[in-house]
C-alpha cells in the first residue's frame, strides 16, 4: 500500500505517466535506461504498472542508497533495490552479476542503468558490459529501452534540492538479446542506440 | 462569501456546460467520433473539472482562492521552465524562485501588503535572479537565461496573482462582493476564448497571424469577441459597473485576452512546442488554458482600481503582524 502511494506521489509531482501496455507480457524483463539523476530509479519504478512494479527491482549504487535513514528505507522497503557497491563494480568482480542473476531467477524484473554513472550534460554515455553478460546468460529476458527525460534538470549530479519540473519516461519496443555471433561492443552499441532513438521524439 | 448572486453565476456556468455536454453527445451520435469532436468532448469534460475546482476555491473564501492561485502559478511556472532549456548553472536560482520567491509573493498578496505585492517580483526577484545565476559561474547566454526566468516569473506568478487580488479592491458599495468581480474576469476571458474557438471553427477563414497561431482567425475574433462582450454586458448586475462600463470592460478583457493568447503562442513556438504540457486532457497544459488571462488580469485589475479610485496602497499598507515579525 505504502509503495503504491509512493509511486502515485512520484507520478503526481513529476508528471510521469504509467505505461499500461507494459503490464501484459509474461516474460521476465530488464529495463535499460539512461542515467542522469538519483531520481531516475524512483521515477522509472513509479511509471511501471502496479502489478508489474511489485516484482521490479532497480539496480543502484550502494554508497548512495545506504546513506541516511530515508534513502535506506526507500531502497530496502519501498523498491527493494539490488545495491551494488561501486568499487566492486569497478573491479569487475563477478559478485554483482551473480546478485542480479539470482534476483532474476527469483522472479524479479530489473531496472538497469547501463552507463554505470550519471551523465553530467544530459547526453547518453557508452554502455558498460554488465547488461551484455546478463542478457547472454538469460536469453529469455526481454530487454526494454527506456528514455528518462528532464530528470537531469530536476535533480542534477551534485545538487540536493529537486526542482518541480515535468519529467517523462518513454518506453520503447523490446530489443533482441545478443546472438552468439554478435560481438559484445556491437550489442552494447545497439542497446545504447535503442535508448538514444527514444530521446529523439 | 455566501452571496446568492454568486450562486446564480455558477449555476449559469453549470447550465452552459450541460448544454455543451448534451450538444457534444448529440453531434457524436450523429457524425461518429471525429478527431475534432473527440477533442471537443475532452475539452467539455475538462471544463466541468475546472469549473468544479474554481467554484470550490471561491467557496472556501479568501484562503481557498489564494491557495488555488498559488498552486496555479506553481504549475504554470513549472510548465514554462520545463519547456525553456535552463542549464545546470540555473539550478539553484530556480530552486530559490520556486521555493522562496513564489510563496513569499503570495504571502504578501494574501496578507495583504499591497506595496510589497507590487514590487516583490519586479524589484527583488528580478535583482536576485541574475545575481544568483552569476554566482554559479556559468556565463553562456547569460542575458537570455536570466530574462527567461524573469519573464516566466513575471507572467506565471506576478501577472496571474492579480486575479486573487481582485478580492481586495475596495470599491464603495461593493464590499464583500468582490468574488463576483473575480468570476467576471475569469468568465468573460474564458468565454471569449470558447466563443472565438467556436466561431473560428464555424466561419474562420482569414488567419490573423498564421505563423504564430493558425487557429486564431479574424472571423473568430470578430464574432466570438462580440458574443463575449454581449455576455459580459449581460452580467453587469453582478459587477460594480454600469451596463456601459461592463461592456467596455468586457471589450478590454476580450482584446487583452486575445493578445495574451497570441503572445503566449509566440513564446511557445519559439520554444518549439505545440502545447505547454499534457496536463489538461483536450486543452494541453495549464498555461494553454491560462494564457489569455495572464495579460488580462493585471490590466483589468489596475484599470478597475483607477476607475473606482481605490486607494489600494493606503488601504493595505504593511500589516501589523509583519511589522512585529520584522522588528523582532
Amino acid at each position: 500500500m505504502i509503495r503504491r502511494i509512493l509511486a502515485f506521489l512520484v507520478r503526481l509531482t513529476t508528471g510521469v505517466r504509467t505505461a499500461p501496455e507494459l503490464g501484459e507480457i509474461h516474460k521476465r524483463r530488464i529495463y535499460l535506461a539512461n542515467h542522469s539523476s538519483h531520481l531516475d530509479a524512483l521515477v522509472l519504478w513509479s511509471a511501471i504498472p502496479t502489478l508489474r512494479r511489485h516484482a521490479t527491482r532497480p539496480v543502484a549504487a550502494a554508497e548512495y542508497w545506504q546513506k541516511g535513514r530515508l534513502r535506506r528505507w526507500l531502497a530496502t522497503r519501498a523498491f527493494n533495490a539490488i545495491l551494488i557497491p561501486r568499487h566492486l563494480a569497478n573491479m569487475r568482480d563477478e559478485d554483482p552479476l551473480e546478485k542480479m542473476l539470482a534476483a532474476i531467477d527469483n522472479g524479479a524484473d530489473l531496472i538497469l542503468f547501463p552507463e554505470g554513472t550519471r551523465s553530467k550534460d544530459g547526453g547518453i554515455g557508452p554502455f558498460k558490459s554488465g547488461i551484455y553478460h546478463l542478457a547472454s546468460k538469460r536469453t529469455e529476458l526481454e530487454l526494454i529501452p527506456v528514455f528518462l527525460e528532464n530528470l537531469g534538470r530536476i535533480l542534477p549530479k551534485g545538487e540536493l534540492l529537486p526542482l518541480p519540473l515535468i519529467a517523462r519516461a518513454t518506453f520503447g519496443h523490446p530489443i533482441s538479446g545478443p546472438d552468439p555471433t554478435e560481438p559484445k561492443t556491437d550489442f552494447l552499441a545497439r542497446a545504447r542506440d535503442a535508448v538514444v532513438q527514444l530521446s529523439a521524439n | 462569501m455566501h452571496d446568492p448572486e454568486l450562486l446564480y453565476l455558477i449555476g449559469g456556468v453549470v447550465a452552459l456546460l450541460l448544454i455543451a455536454s448534451i450538444t457534444t453527445r448529440m453531434l457524436i451520435q450523429k457524425n461518429g467520433e471525429t478527431p475534432v469532436l473527440g477533442n471537443l468532448r475532452q475539452r467539455v469534460r475538462a471544463w466541468w473539472w475546472m469549473t468544479l475546482v474554481f467554484a470550490s476555491s471561491i467557496s472556501m473564501g479568501r484562503d481557498g482562492v489564494f491557495g488555488f492561485y498559488l498552486l496555479l502559478s506553481f504549475l504554470a511556472l513549472r510548465e514554462f521552465i520545463t519547456l525553456s532549456p535552463t542549464p545546470r548553472g540555473d539550478h539553484r536560482t530556480l530552486a530559490w524562485v520556486f521555493f522562496v520567491f513564489v510563496p513569499i509573493h503570495y504571502l504578501f498578496a494574501w496578507a495583504p501588503w499591497y506595496g510589497m505585492f507590487l514590487i516583490w517580483i519586479p524589484v527583488y526577484a528580478f535583482v536576485f535572479i541574475p545575481i544568483r545565476s552569476a554566482l554559479s559561474g556559468d556565463t553562456d547566454r547569460f542575458l537570455e537565461r536570466s530574462s527567461r526566468i524573469q519573464w516566466g516569473v513575471l507572467i506565471c506568478v506576478y501577472f496571474l496573482s492579480h486575479l486573487p487580488m481582485m478580492l481586495y479592491l475596495p470599491i464603495a458599495g461593493y464590499e464583500g462582493q468582490n468574488a463576483k468581480l473575480l468570476f467576471f474576469v475569469v468568465f468573460v476571458t474564458q468565454i471569449s476564448d470558447v466563443m472565438q474557438y467556436l466561431f473560428g471553427k464555424l466561419f474562420g477563414k482569414t488567419p490573423i497571424a498564421p505563423s504564430v497561431s493558425p487557429s486564431k482567425t479574424r472571423e473568430g475574433l470578430l464574432y466570438g469577441g462580440t458574443a463575449a462582450i454581449l455576455i459580459g454586458t449581460l452580467l453587469w448586475w453582478a459587477t460594480p459597473f454600469s451596463p456601459v462600463a461592463a461592456a467596455a470592460m468586457s471589450a478590454l478583457l476580450v482584446a487583452v485576452g486575445f493578445f495574451g493568447g497570441l503572445v503566449m503562442s509566440a513564446v511557445k513556438r519559439s520554444l518549439g512546442a505545440k502545447d505547454w504540457s499534457q496536463g489538461i486532457p483536450g486543452h494541453g497544459g495549464v498555461l494553454d488554458r491560462l494564457d489569455s488571462l495572464l495579460f488580462a488580469a493585471p490590466v483589468f485589475f489596475h484599470i478597475t482600481g483607477y476607475y473606482f479610485g481605490t486607494q489600494m496602497a493606503a488601504a493595505y499598507s504593511q500589516p501589523v503582524w509583519i511589522k512585529r515579525l520584522l522588528e523582532w
